[in-house]
């Protein structure tokens, strides 16, 4: 439809620049300033060497990938618990597959596990409208209790040094291959959440379920997609556990998605959906990562990392949330 | 009764505006003791504004509140409360997994001699509150449970036993059967024998003559009257409602349809659920057909039903000729199919979210290139349409929610004129929006209908506009069409006022 009565009585409109507001860039503050002060404080400990940073890139790189799709589950107005047991469960199967049947099967081994998973919990939540926090919870427990049944709770090994290589402990040219798989998920997720419809439509559908299904976007099924990427997310962290530790454990990732969910809303990514950035996430990962490495540097005991870690969570997202329901 | 200090609430050149725009202009209000003192006027009046200053959620710009002759400063509503004022809420504000009792005393339950809850005390208490307006119930049903009516009585009793004085009910009969409207009247007489002033808000006329003492009608802000119900007619209430002057948009023109070819839209016996019982209709190219009926006829939820929010139960859909299975809202879009949905901020908006997304989010599949949105287009296109209707916001990234109801409705309208749908539902297009915005909607339906050749079905409490922009209008009732007739055979809207009250 081509309106023309009020072309030449046209009011300013701005349509090139996009608000500023400060509260949803608190992480990228908070980051900076946990540098800085460990930068000086850690003077000299071997904080600020190339190596440590890359390592500090490394051991995130699991959280990281999951906290990406994360954010598509939690913007849509879900949320994912099952995502560290489910890394667990595919760093076995995927390991249980690489020796016998060779790398190509043990990949498509453990992206078979993200998928059935996800599209269960994606089937549970949208179709039996179970709520999601149940669905996962639930299903964090299954993951778990598989992984340790089919494995005798024993570490499966992995000898293959190309898997290890690929989604460990490998370099491509001067980069290691876990900084190269954070890369690649930021990007591709940052992408899709601002760059696609579907981004777009998971916004609409945490922003106001309704409203988006009158505009004709099919909710359920954006929800379903979110839930499934989770599981395929997941199930990548967990090869990249195994390619990491170069076996496959019902340990790896146990108690990941309490990290994850923090680095998602440390992200400023909203806990009640609509709003939500994957760049956010990524340096919320790599704020965790960070201050888990300079605290360990400092030589504080695990007990005093944890207190920290949770006193400095809690505030930026208390930064962060300010407002923001105005 | 003594006059003078029988009045249990008085509003004085009371004057209150949102956003520049001045919604009551020095009106004076007051209620006796004892006394139904009903509340007119189209919507937008003003009513609901001046109720909500009475419970102490708005503050009035200027005049002056007493209660019981003594001046009140009212800033939240547990002010009104204390103050004895009570409101009746039209959805009820009870908590359906709580029964009865549980949730009159709700903060305020009976203890026993170690500070536990004593719910026997409470439920004694329950019944006798109930007894006191002559009613027996089981105080241990949830409410979930109870009949509409009840939940209603719950609400009053409740209020009752916070020492509520002064009750305000906004349109309580509306989701009432007529034995239950029967017997909330019944109670309302006990009430008044008791001293409890009532303010009665209705559209249903017939029901304010039965009920109400006195009358104030309200009319762009302003009292237009208050008279006792015994002094006035029902030709003359709607004279003062809907005023002698007419604004020139307001105003009616002729225009030739052709219904010759096949209807764009065509309902054949189309049922869904309890609230559409079978209707059919059918709706021209060039066409705006209004539908008019009382609060809970159905209305929207034929617009529903047709948009596929609501699953029909049985009937045809005929779009184009051809029959149509449409389940979803993307099922009626593909079908050329666009609703502006009568709440706003719950279906039609994503409050939290920029102006330009809101707008896309329809259209997202217009503007994806390689499946990328191609997002400079998209702001372009925004624009556009920004600039077309006129949306007042500086820029096309704030967000909604900081706009007024004006320009947010037409954020709604100008995210459907991009999916360039042939059939426009409309519910309640002008709610809560000014008068200038109100013109421009009712010139853009026009405009869409007569310039564009779209076909408009228009649902509206707002007489004076849907008698406006129809070629006809289609009176629904208890989920039935009525009839319909020819917009040039109602002379004025005093006569559709007496259509729908079916008189």
């Amino acid at each position: 439809m081509r309106q023309t009565r009020s072309s030449d009585r046209a009011p300013s409109v701005r349509i090139s620049r996009a608000h500023f507001d400060w509260r949803q860039y608190v992480v990228y503050g908070g980051f900076i300033l946990v540098f800085l002060v460990f930068s000086v404080s850690l003077y000299g400990s071997g904080f600020l060497t190339l190596n440590n940073l890359l390592n500090i890139v490394r051991q995130t790189s699991t959280i990281t990938v999951m906290a990406v799709a994360m954010t598509f589950v939690i913007a849509a107005g879900e949320i994912d618990l099952s995502v560290g047991s489910l890394a667990g469960l595919a760093s076995v199967t995927t390991a249980m597959t690489v020796d016998r049947f060779g790398i190509v099967p043990g990949i498509i081994a453990g992206i078979l596990t993200g998928l059935i998973v996800g599209c269960v919990n994606g089937v549970l939540v949208t179709k039996v409208l179970i709520p999601s926090f149940l669905v996962t919870l639930g299903m964090l427990g299954i993951g778990n209790g598989i992984a340790m049944w089919i494995t005798d709770t024993a570490p499966v090994p992995i000898a293959s040094n190309v898997f290890n290589n690929v989604f460990g402990s490998g370099n491509v040219g001067p980069l290691p291959s876990l900084v190269i798989w954070t890369v690649v998920a930021l990007v591709v997720g940052h992408v899709a959440l601002r760059k696609t419809p579907y981004g777009r439509q998971v916004l609409a559908t945490g922003g106001n379920e309704i409203a988006s299904s009158f505009s004709g976007v099919k909710t359920k099924r954006i929800k379903f997609l979110a839930l499934m990427v989770s599981g395929l997310a997941a199930a990548l962290g967990g090869m990249l556990y195994a390619g990491r530790l170069h076996s496959g454990r019902f340990q790896w990732g146990q108690g990941d998605e309490l990290s994850v969910i923090a680095a998602v809303i440390l992200g400023g990514t909203s806990l009640s959906g609509g709003i939500g950035s994957v760049i956010g996430a990524v340096i919320g990962s790599l704020l965790i990562g960070l201050i888990n490495n300079g605290l360990l540097l400092m030589g504080l005991a695990y007990s005093q990392q944890l207190i920290i870690r949770g006193a400095i969570i809690i505030l930026a997202v208390a930064l962060g949330r300010r407002g923001r329901s105005m | 009764m003594d006059e003078a200090n029988s009045v249990a609430v008085g509003m004085r050149r009371i004057t209150k505006a949102f956003n520049g725009v001045r919604v009551l202009d020095d009106v004076d209000f007051d209620l006796k003791q004892g006394e139904v003192h009903a509340l007119v006027g189209g919507n937008g009046a003003g009513k609901s504004t001046l109720m909500k200053i009475l419970e102490g959620v708005h503050s009035p710009d200027a005049g002056e509140i007493t209660i019981q002759g003594r001046p009140v400063r009212l800033s939240s509503s547990l002010d009104g409360r204390e103050h004895g004022i009570a409101m009746i809420f039209q959805e009820f504000s009870l908590i359906p997994t709580l029964n009865v009792s549980q949730n009159i005393f709700l903060t305020r339950e009976a203890r026993n001699a170690f500070r536990l809850l004593n719910d026997r005390e409470c439920e004694r208490a329950t019944r006798e509150l109930f007894r006191g307006i002559g009613v027996e119930i089981d105080a241990r049903l949830p409410v979930s449970a109870l009949s509409a009516g009840y939940k209603q009585l719950t609400e009053i009793v409740k209020a009752l036993s916070q020492n509520a004085r002064v009750l305000i009910m906004d349109e309580p009969t509306a989701s009432l059967t007529k034995s239950e409207t029967d017997s909330l009247f019944h109670i309302i007489a006990q009430l008044k024998e008791r001293g409890i002033g009532i303010i009665y808000i209705s559209h249903r006329m017939e029901e304010i003559f039965r009920v109400a003492d006195r009358v104030t009608i309200l009319r762009d802000g302003k009292v237009v009257a208050t008279e006792a119900i015994t002094d006035l007619t029902l030709e003359r209430m709607i004279e003062h409602i809907v005023g002698r002057k007419m604004e020139r948009s307001f105003q009616w023109l002729p225009r030739a349809v052709d219904r010759s070819g096949a209807p764009l839209l065509e309902l054949s016996s189309v049922v869904s659920g309890e609230r559409v019982r079978g209707i059919s209709l059918k709706l021209y190219k060039g066409e705006v057909i209004g539908l008019v009926g009382l609060m809970g006829s159905g209305r929207s939820e034929l617009l529903q039903s047709i948009f596929g929010i609501r699953q029909l139960t049985s009937g045809e859909v005929r779009v184009r000729g051809n029959p149509v299975e449409i389940r979803s809202p993307a099922d009626a879009m593909k079908a050329r199919i666009a609703m502006i949905p009568e709440d706003r901020r719950v279906q039609g908006l994503i409050m939290d979210h920029m102006l330009k997304d809101n707008i896309l989010l329809p259209l997202l599949k217009q503007f994806t290139r390689n499946g990328f949105i191609d997002d400079r287009a998209a702001r372009r296109k925004v624009g556009e349409y920004v600039r077309s209707l006129d949306i007042r916001a500086e820029s096309i990234f704030k967000i909604v929610r900081q706009l007024s109801g004006g320009n947010q409705q037409k954020v709604v309208i100008a995210k459907w004129l991009g999916a360039e749908p042939d059939i426009f539902l409309m519910d309640e297009p002008t709610a809560g929006v000014d008068i200038g915005a109100k013109t421009e909607i009712m010139t853009l339906i026009r405009h869409l209908a007569g310039d564009l050749g779209k076909a408009v079905l228009l649902v509206s409490s707002e007489l004076p506009e849907l008698l406006a922009v129809s070629d006809r209008i289609a009176f629904i009732r208890g989920g039935r069409l009525e009839r319909e007739v020819e917009r040039r055979t109602i002379e004025s809207e005093a006569a559709l006022h007496h259509l729908i009250q079916g008189n």
